[in-house]
């Protein structure tokens, strides 16, 4: 089982993927964007994970002891912003797509306009 | 395409890239069973050379500080974006003009109960004491400057639900979240040019350690992090405001609630 946080990583990827694809509506894929996203913290954190290892904060545990590694941690804040910006961007955008449409479902905007 | 085709060829990609993606992750060290030097040096490290605890903050703010820099270059351009998307359009008019009171008046949302007002609008306090706790002992423990922001940013919207947009509007005046935004980032990059201004590297630890584990700990690494709980909260106050101001108070001409 040494693997399986790797591939529930590679599920959640797939499973939000599916979600853009089927989607019926902007607020949705961006919801689904998010648990593609989410599927970089599982693989990040997979990635730095130790058995026994605590939290890489010494405030309170004595320098030396077993700790996961904090710099996927850091990587995964850097992460976590990135995606409120992303989805903040494309809920913005479906706003202004019922504004100026009528409509939030991809499949009813065929055509482009101005 | 046609939905049918369109799943379809989501299908065969998919397993494919599962296939792939289970081959690499193969190889991958086994789970628990961490390698790579850096998170040990570092853990081993940042307490005796930084004064910091909480070894992420330091990666954040000291090691890689220069990366956390660009991140709130990218949540600026990104609120940027927001309000620019959602700004006033062409055809737009804005419910609050004065000769549309009237209609305005029509489509207010029901007052909130009592019980919601007292809840949140109690809850407005303790939730600023306890983001500018999170702000300021990022050194200490875990939060710092983006969790703290997101938190004292929630403040303005407990207030929005208890009361209306124009409460809202009078205690987020956009001037004022516009400076907090704009000094939390000119302070980030005027913190890294002490370093500069000393000889030393941009974002360089300058300033002296202090004890470890009290609130004056980290050198640069505190005022780092309030720097950039004022940067969020002003980035996420802005663009909730975008969003309220937007989907409440304007409407296309013609357009019905």
């Amino acid at each position: 089982m040494s693997i399986f946080p790797y591939l529930l990583a590679a599920y959640l990827f797939l499973i939000g993927l599916y979600g853009v694809i089927s989607s019926r509506s902007f607020v949705h894929i961006a919801m689904c964007l998010a648990v593609v996203q989410s599927s970089t913290y599982v693989l990040l954190l997979a990635i730095g994970y130790r058995v026994g290892g605590v939290a890489p904060l010494f405030s309170d545990i004595p320098v030396g002891t077993p700790a996961v590694d904090p710099v996927v941690q850091a990587l995964m804040l850097t992460d976590i912003v990135v995606e409120a910006t992303v989805v903040a961007l494309l809920l913005a955008l479906a706003v202004q797509v019922q504004k100026a449409a009528g409509t939030v479902d991809p499949d009813k905007l065929l055509d482009l306009q101005g | 395409m046609n939905r049918t085709r369109r799943h379809a060829l989501f299908f065969a990609s998919a397993v494919l890239l599962f296939a792939l993606l289970a081959w690499a992750m193969h190889d991958l060290p086994p789970f628990g069973h961490y390698r790579g030097p850096y998170g040990d040096v570092i853990n081993s490290t940042t307490v005796y050379e930084r004064h910091i605890t909480d070894a992420i903050t330091a990666v954040n703010f000291d090691f890689r500080g220069f990366d956390t820099l660009g991140e709130e270059g990218i949540l600026f351009m990104s609120v940027i974006g927001v309000t620019t998307l959602l700004r006033r359009q062409k055809k737009e008019k804005k419910k609050d003009d004065p000769d549309e009171s009237d209609e305005l008046e029509k489509h207010r949302a029901p007052e909130p109960s009592d019980a919601v007002k007292v809840i949140t609008l109690g809850l407005v306090g303790p939730l600023v004491v306890y983001g500018l706790y999170i702000v300021t002992h990022g050194q200490i423990t875990p939060g710092g400057g983006f969790q703290g922001g997101v938190i004292l940013a929630t403040a303005p919207l407990l207030v929005y639900l208890a009361g209306d947009l124009k409460t809202f509007k009078r205690i987020t005046t956009h001037s004022m979240v516009e400076i907090a935004e704009a000094a939390g980032i000119f302070g980030f990059v005027a913190i890294g040019c002490l370093g500069l201004s000393i000889g030393a590297q941009f974002l360089a630890n300058v300033l002296p350690l202090g004890e470890t584990a009290s609130f004056f700990s980290g050198g640069t690494v505190p005022l780092l992090n309030i720097a950039t709980g004022l940067a969020v909260a002003g980035g996420f106050i802005s663009a909730i405001y975008a969003f309220l101001e937007q989907t409440i108070e304007m409407r296309m001409e013609g357009e019905k609630d």
